[in-house]
């Protein structure tokens, strides 16, 4: 195997095993689940079956806790809207961090503007959300906590099962994006003992478009999208049978070698970082305490601007991402970086490193090979890299 | 958002890269937060001809294409005419530019602007362009752009 390809934060290739479960329910088996002759009822079969082992694959008690949905983004904004609407129409307090992916980051702060309190906790500088920051953050009406398991731009585990317990205290909601922490660490809704949580399948080699929303039994909730009233009225619209057989097979085949998967995607992040930082000087690792994701590694790379690097490396056949401004069209650095304290100077020079399946040792050798003179090369064509970063006060973080 | 062939072609190899010695005329914009600086450097003969320019640029692919495309252009040009190269310019020679870069990232044409003014005050005379606001290390760009449609308020 092999691959150029560091990017798997931010989409992986389908598992081939995963388009070959998928492909009889566009053919053959074409049935809507909602019918009631046989075509339908055996597309209902193939539905709840994918439900039942995604179930499984998170430890939710039951089945009928999954509602399958569109994407990572569409679980999140309906962890919001659909609770809220149900359990505080008019109005209360909301607790979500800083470094939240924007389907998180944008809805709260949409509430906010529109009835809602809304507290952003600050991530700390080890790129944590600290329990007792939460704690403090919660009020008398506070009515829903979400705080990300592990971010996607650093890497970092948060401890989502002291979070939630300080959450239900205050008589609070408590949700979680999973979407990075699904089938690359332990995960587990019934021992975090979280109300809500969100997926998406194309980050564990299954289809794009397909993602879920866990809902512990009993949580009220006021479905987004209406209509059908599907997915026990909780996400109408028919429902995607091979999107949902394609996610629960895609989870299935990433937890048989989770285990293994992290303990070789830990060695090869740390070499990527060991060998960056061992041969260019202002180079450091963004976050390297605590639980982090095996297979993301953050890099500051000071002095020179993310794009130039991604595109330079581009040239070169390698995929990776930049937290920079100019990347992908955003015009501000990113907001991982920066709520975790990151000086913008230094946050437009950030690298993510997001490892694979495909990945080997001798990818990572290849890429620092290829990344060290490219950032020399920059930094060279810098009209200030010396004065900022090698001077007597060079800016850090 | 995607560049266009020639812009990866200057950004991959781009132009003039560097600093001219005892330059005539020295301009350097832009601000590190914003992440994009630029830094050009002109010789210029007695007819008031650009004969030499070089840049030094920390930024993104279209800063680095630009400040390329800009130092080429300029080589051979009467100042008054250099002084006439606008933004839009620069985007057309680089068979265009994506919208959301033409803001913060076409610093070069301000850094000539500015290394012209440069040389003409070094030799008493009059600047051409006066303030440029890209100079001005606390300068935002962002700040006068309309919020992108769709946007929420």
């Amino acid at each position: 195997m092999g691959s150029k390809y560091f990017d798997y934060a931010a989409t992986s290739p389908m598992d081939p095993r995963v388009t070959e479960a998928m492909l009889p329910y566009y053919t053959q088996e074409f049935g809507n689940p909602n019918s009631l002759y046989t075509l339908g009822r055996d597309a209902a079969r193939a539905l709840e079956a994918a439900r039942e082992k995604f179930a499984a694959g998170i430890g939710a008690v039951q089945p009928s806790e999954i509602v399958f949905t569109s994407g990572g983004s569409e679980a999140d904004n309906a962890a919001f809207f659909s609770t809220l609407r149900k359990v505080a129409p008019d109005g209360g307090h909301l607790i979500t961090s800083a470094y939240e992916h924007d389907a998180v980051l944008e809805t709260a702060e949409w509430l906010g503007k529109h009835g809602y309190d809304l507290t952003l906790v600050k991530p700390r500088k080890d790129g944590h959300v600290y329990p007792e920051d939460v704690k403090a953050a919660l009020r008398e009406d506070t009515k829903l906590v979400s705080i990300m398991h592990s971010n996607n731009e650093i890497g970092s585990i948060n401890d989502i099962k002291s979070i939630a317990a300080l959450a239900h205290e205050a008589g609070a909601l408590m949700h979680t994006d999973a979407v990075q922490s699904l089938g690359k660490i332990p995960f587990d809704v019934v021992d975090l003992d979280v109300d809500m949580a969100s997926f998406s399948a194309h980050k564990v080699h299954g289809p794009k478009g397909v993602g879920a929303l866990y809902l512990k039994r009993g949580t009220r909730f006021d479905a987004l999208i209406k209509g059908g009233g599907q997915e026990t009225k909780r996400r109408s619209g028919t429902q995607n049978v091979a999107g949902a057989v394609g996610f629960a097979t895609a989870l299935e085949l990433a937890l048989e070698v989770r285990e293994s998967e992290a303990v070789r995607l830990a060695a090869l992040r740390d070499r990527v970082i060991d060998g960056v930082t061992s041969r260019l000087e202002n180079v450091q690792a963004t976050v390297d305490t605590g639980e982090r994701l095996p297979n993301i590694a953050s890099l500051l790379v000071k002095g020179v601007e993310g794009e130039s690097m991604l595109l330079q490396l581009d040239n070169l056949g390698f995929s990776v991402s930049t937290g920079s401004a100019c990347s992908s069209g955003s015009l501000e650095a990113s907001h991982v970086l920066l709520a975790i304290g990151v000086p913008q100077v230094i946050a437009h020079g950030s690298l993510r490193i997001s490892l694979g399946i495909d990945n080997t040792e001798a990818d990572i050798d290849e890429f620092i090979d290829a990344l060290v003179p490219i950032v020399e090369k920059l930094r060279a064509m810098s009209p200030v890299y010396k004065k900022m970063f090698c001077g007597e006060n060079p800016i850090t973080f | 958002m995607i560049y266009s062939d020639k812009v990866m072609e200057h950004f991959r190899n781009p132009h003039n890269v560097g600093k001219i010695e005892n330059p005539d005329g020295e301009g350097e914009v832009g601000n590190p937060v914003c992440g994009d600086i630029m830094n050009i450097t002109i010789s210029v003969d007695g007819e008031d001809t650009i004969t030499d320019a070089k840049f030094q640029t920390l930024g993104c692919g279209a800063a680095i294409a630009t400040s390329s495309m800009v130092t080429d252009l300029v080589k051979g040009q009467k100042i008054q005419d250099a002084v006439k190269i606008s933004k839009q310019d620069v985007a057309d020679e680089l068979d265009g530019l994506p919208a959301v870069k033409m803001h913060c990232s076409v610093l070069a044409t301000d850094g000539l602007k500015v290394a012209i003014d440069d040389y003409l005050k070094k030799n008493g005379r009059e600047p051409l362009s006066g303030e440029i606001k890209s100079a001005d290390p606390n300068f935002d760009p962002h700040a006068e752009e309309e919020p992108a449609e769709g946007e929420d308020d």
